[in-house]
Formats: structure tokens, C-alpha cells, sequence
């Protein structure tokens, strides 16, 4: 079905009236609702306008909120890039022919796919410190965690990818005298990274949607500054985690709108990875998630 | 392995993952209700309701959990007075609850979305040609079969969701990783095997869930 409307006829005279009287009820239920909140949040002092006054000054964007969104953004371009790279040297790990790297370099992937960030980061930011006698900044706590996780996510991905570009690809690679290497380097990667392009940019939102951890270690993130910091001035946490909330829902927005367009523009391509969810499933997909629907990771 | 053999430090960690368990639990079974719900809202004739669906998949699906989670206690519980328990762990667990819930039923609604663009358009034609209404097209015809599609995508989020229930531990409740943090805080010898034991529990429980997902698609996959 590619639309939805196939569900239910084109309404005639009868169920427009019906949709508008549904229209009506739900639309007052709701508006009751947001009544209700409004009413809720009045009690608790929540619209009294020095709580909301702090937004117009310009020292708390400058002290606040803005080195806050520039540290979340340092930590997920950062992340970014080291999981890209970690995703991409794993997968080819994964595809080799020999065994003494495909096997741990799988066990590796598996790994931090199932252990959770959180532990992660603690781990590098308590546990590290022990072992190398020496502190571990929460900066590279919070981008070392990410690299971790997202990478091996996006090396599931990039394998993905790989094994659905079409077989006479990389035997016409060979053919014409390339080295598994060359191959994989100059063939399949390239045409795979194209067809998993919204996979990967997804996996982004994720990654930068993660950054907010960094407020667990103290990293001075959009989180911790915006909403803990701030709050700790001002006494207003509830608008400043809305206005916190706003920030991020604006930018994961634009990186998926992004993701969308690019998907469009590079809409000929030689191929295109099967749905996950699509009725033939590729038999050889890797159980459990396969990667090729982003996590829902924090 | 010292710091295991201890009775009290092995019951911290064994009632870590116990609260783990206990937030997956809960939230899975609210998310999976919640997005149904919302995935029903999203395919719907009324336009509030596709529009109340979208506007709360936007918005949950863009901001962190640990925004989310944070907003439940110090949003909720904190400035609003939105007391759950008398004990102080339960209150917070059940705000955890709430925070996951809402979170994991956006990806749980554009899973089950999805799954309802992989049943064939015949199958909802001829219902409506045999006077079905939206409803009953729904949930007699269309949800059943989208039900067999989305078993693998659901099984990630639950995976997903079990490790995000970590994150609750930032408002305070003593759940795996913040009795890793005190274990750690408390025996600087002990780092690498203190890390192997929480992180392996995690992946002897999500590795093979993983797995048995994958097996349960494959097997329920729709033969067309």
C-alpha cells in the first residue's frame, strides 16, 4: 500500500458529516487536554513571565544556551566522523576472507550493539581513569561512547549495503583484474554508501541525540547548560527544558529533512537496498535488527 | 572476580538488572499499546487524529530520551506534583515508566506504519468492497497481516529499549549502570572485570534476543 487512503473509501456525503462530527469531538477532546495542562502547569506558578523572561535577554543565549549547542554539536561532529570511520574499517572486517579477522571483528560489532551507552561512558569516564593512571575528559568520555555504539550500528549498515549490491558488480571488478581490496574500496563501497544513505544519516540524528548523555559525566552540553545550568539561575526548569526540547526537535528536523532531500537528489542509482519491513526480506539479512532500521537509542 | 563474591555487591547487581528487567517490562507493554494506538490515529480518516499522531511522533522521535526522562522528574514529579508512589524508588520508576513509554511508542508507531504499507492494497480493497468499515479493515483484515512484518523492527526496539532503561538511572534510581559506576568508584583494582560482568549480562540477554526476533520474522514472514 503506498498510501494509507486505501483504507477507507473516498468519503461520500454521509461519512464527511461523520469525519467532521469526529473531527469536532476529538478536536475539542484535545483542546481539553491542553486546557488541562495549561490548567496544571497555572497551579504551579508555571506561566509567571519572569520564568519565561530569562529567553529574551541576550546574556542567557550567550552564556547559556549557545556555548551549550556548541558543544553538543563539537561532540556529535566529532562522533560522527570516528564512527563513520569505525563503521567502515569494521565492516570490511567483518566481510574478509580470513577468519582471524571476520570473527573478532563480528564479535566486536555484536558487542557494543548490545551493551547500553550508558554503561559505556561510565565505564570510560570512572573505570578508564583507573587503568591509564591518568583522567579521561568527559568530552572524549561522551565521543568515545558514541564512536563506539553508532559505529558498530553503521558497520551493520555498511555490511548491509555491501552484500545487496548486485553480485555482477564486484565480478566485473575482478574480472577486469582488481584486488579484493580495490573492490571493496572502489566498487561496493561506494554504491553501498549511496543505498544506505538514509540509513546512515538516521543513525546521525541518533548519535546526535546521544550527546545529551554527556550531562550524566558534566559535559557541558546543550542539556546540562540549557537546562540544568540555566535553571539553576533562574529557578524555571520546565520552560527551559521547553525551550531546550524546541532547539533540538529544530535541528534532528532539519538533519532528517536533509537526509530526505539527498535521498531524493541522488534518486538514480543502480540499486536500492530492500525495506527491512518489505515482504521479501533478504534471506541473508543479519538477525536482530540488522541495522538497517535506525535504533531508538536515547 | 573478588568483588562479586561479596553477598552485597552481588545483590546490588543482580537488583540492578532486576530494575531493568521491571522497566522494560512496563514500558514495552505500554509502548506497544501506545503506538498501535498511534499508528491506527496516523492511517485514520479524521485529520485531528492523523494530526495529533504526527505532531507526537515528531516530537518524541526528535528529542532525547535524556531530555524526556529528565522532564518526568524534575517537569513532572518535581514542579507539577505528579506524585506515582509513597517509596521513593517506585515513584521514580514508575516516572521512568511513563518517560520510556511515550519515547519508545513513536518508534513503535512508524514501525507498525510501515508494516502497514507492506500489506498488499488488494487486501484492504476487497474489504472495503465487502462493506468493512475503516475500523474493521483495520483490525480484522490489515493489522493482522502487518502484525507478521514488523515482528523484526519491534524486536530492535525492544532491544533498544531495554538498553535505554538505563538512562533512568539519571534521575536516580540504582539500576545496572549506576551500581557499575559505585562498584567501580569503590574497587580501582577491580576496573576491566567489573565492565565484562554488566556489559556481558547485557549482551547474554540482548545478543540471543536478537537472534530469537530474527528466527520469529523469518518464520511468520508472509509468503507472497
Amino acid at each position: 500500500m503506498s498510501t494509507s487512503s486505501v483504507l477507507y473509501d473516498h468519503p461520500g456525503p454521509r461519512a464527511k458529516v461523520r469525519n467532521a462530527v469526529l473531527s469536532v469531538i476529538f478536536g475539542v477532546a484535545l483542546l481539553g487536554l491542553l486546557y488541562w495542562i495549561y490548567t496544571r502547569f497555572d497551579e504551579a506558578n508555571q506561566w509567571e513571565s519572569w520564568l519565561w523572561e530569562p529567553f529574551t535577554r541576550s546574556t542567557t543565549w550567550t552564556q547559556f544556551i549557545l556555548p551549550g549547542l556548541w558543544a553538543t554539536l563539537k561532540a556529535a561532529g566529532v562522533g560522527m566522523v570516528l564512527s563513520l570511520a569505525f563503521g567502515i574499517i569494521f565492516a570490511f572486517g567483518r566481510l574478509s576472507d580470513r577468519l582471524w579477522i571476520s570473527v573478532p571483528a563480528g564479535a566486536v560489532v555484536e558487542f557494543f550493539r548490545a551493551v547500553p551507552l550508558l554503561l559505556m561512558i561510565f565505564f570510560i569516564f570512572y573505570g578508564v581513569p583507573f587503568l591509564i593512571q591518568g583522567p579521561v575528559t568527559a568530552f572524549w568520555a561522551v565521543v568515545i561512547g558514541l564512536t563506539l555504539y553508532n559505529g558498530s550500528v553503521l558497520a551493520e549498515a555498511f555490511r548491509a549495503g555491501i552484500r545487496a549490491v548486485p553480485g555482477g558488480q564486484s565480478e566485473a571488478a575482478y574480472a577486469v583484474g582488481m584486488r579484493k581490496n580495490q573492490v571493496m574500496r572502489l566498487i561496493l563501497l561506494p554504491q553501498a554508501a549511496r543505498a544506505m544513505l538514509p540509513i546512515i544519516v538516521s543513525q546521525l540524528v541518533v548519535l546526535l541525540k546521544d550527546t545529551a548523555l554527556g550531562y550524566i559525566v558534566a559535559y557541558p552540553e546543550l542539556l546540562q547548560r540549557g537546562v540544568n545550568d540555566l535553571a539553576a539561575n533562574y529557578g524555571n526548569i520546565i520552560p527551559a527544558a521547553m525551550v531546550i526540547a524546541v532547539i533540538y526537535i529544530v535541528i534532528n528536523s532539519l538533519l532528517t529533512w536533509f537526509a530526505g532531500w539527498l535521498d531524493r537528489r541522488t534518486g538514480i542509482r543502480s540499486f536500492r537496498m530492500p525495506r527491512q519491513t518489505g515482504p521479501v526480506a533478504p534471506a541473508n539479512a543479519a538477525p536482530g535488527g540488522d541495522g538497517t532500521v535506525a535504533e531508538p537509542q536515547g | 572476580m573478588h568483588v562479586f563474591t561479596d553477598p552485597d555487591n552481588f545483590d546490588a547487581y543482580v537488583s540492578g538488572f532486576l530494575w531493568i528487567l521491571k522497566l522494560t517490562g512496563a514500558s514495552a507493554v505500554c509502548a506497544l499499546v501506545i503506538g498501535v494506538l498511534l499508528a491506527a490515529m496516523r492511517v485514520s480518516p479524521v485529520p485531528v487524529l492523523r494530526g495529533f499522531g504526527a505532531a507526537w511522533v515528531n516530537v518524541f522521535r526528535n528529542t532525547p530520551l535524556t531530555l524526556v526522562i529528565f522532564f518526568c522528574y524534575f517537569g513532572l514529579f518535581a514542579t507539577l506534583g505528579l506524585s506515582l508512589s509513597q517509596d521513593l524508588d517506585l515513584n521514580i520508576y514508575w516516572l521512568g515508566v511513563i518517560g520510556l513509554s511515550v519515547y519508545t511508542a513513536a518508534f513503535v508507531c512508524e514501525a507498525v506504519r510501515s508494516g502497514i504499507n507492506t500489506v498488499p492494497t488488494g487486501q484492504a480493497e476487497a474489504a472495503r468492497a465487502i462493506g468493512l468499515s475503516f475500523a474493521q479493515t483495520l483490525r480484522i483484515v490489515v493489522l493482522p497481516q502487518a502484525a507478521r512484518s514488523v515482528i523484526a523492527p519491534l524486536g530492535s526496539i525492544l532491544i533498544a529499549l531495554c538498553k535505554n532503561a538505563t538512562i533512568v538511572g539519571t534521575i536516580g534510581l540504582l539500576e545496572s549502570s549506576n551500581i557499575m559506576k559505585d562498584l567501580i568508584n569503590s574497587n580501582g583494582d577491580a576496573v576491566i572485570p567489573i565492565f565484562l560482568v554488566f556489559a556481558g549480562t547485557f549482551a547474554a540477554l540482548l545478543i540471543p534476543t536478537g537472534y530469537f526476533f530474527g528466527w520469529l520474522a523469518n518464520r511468520l514472514a508472509v509468503k507472497r
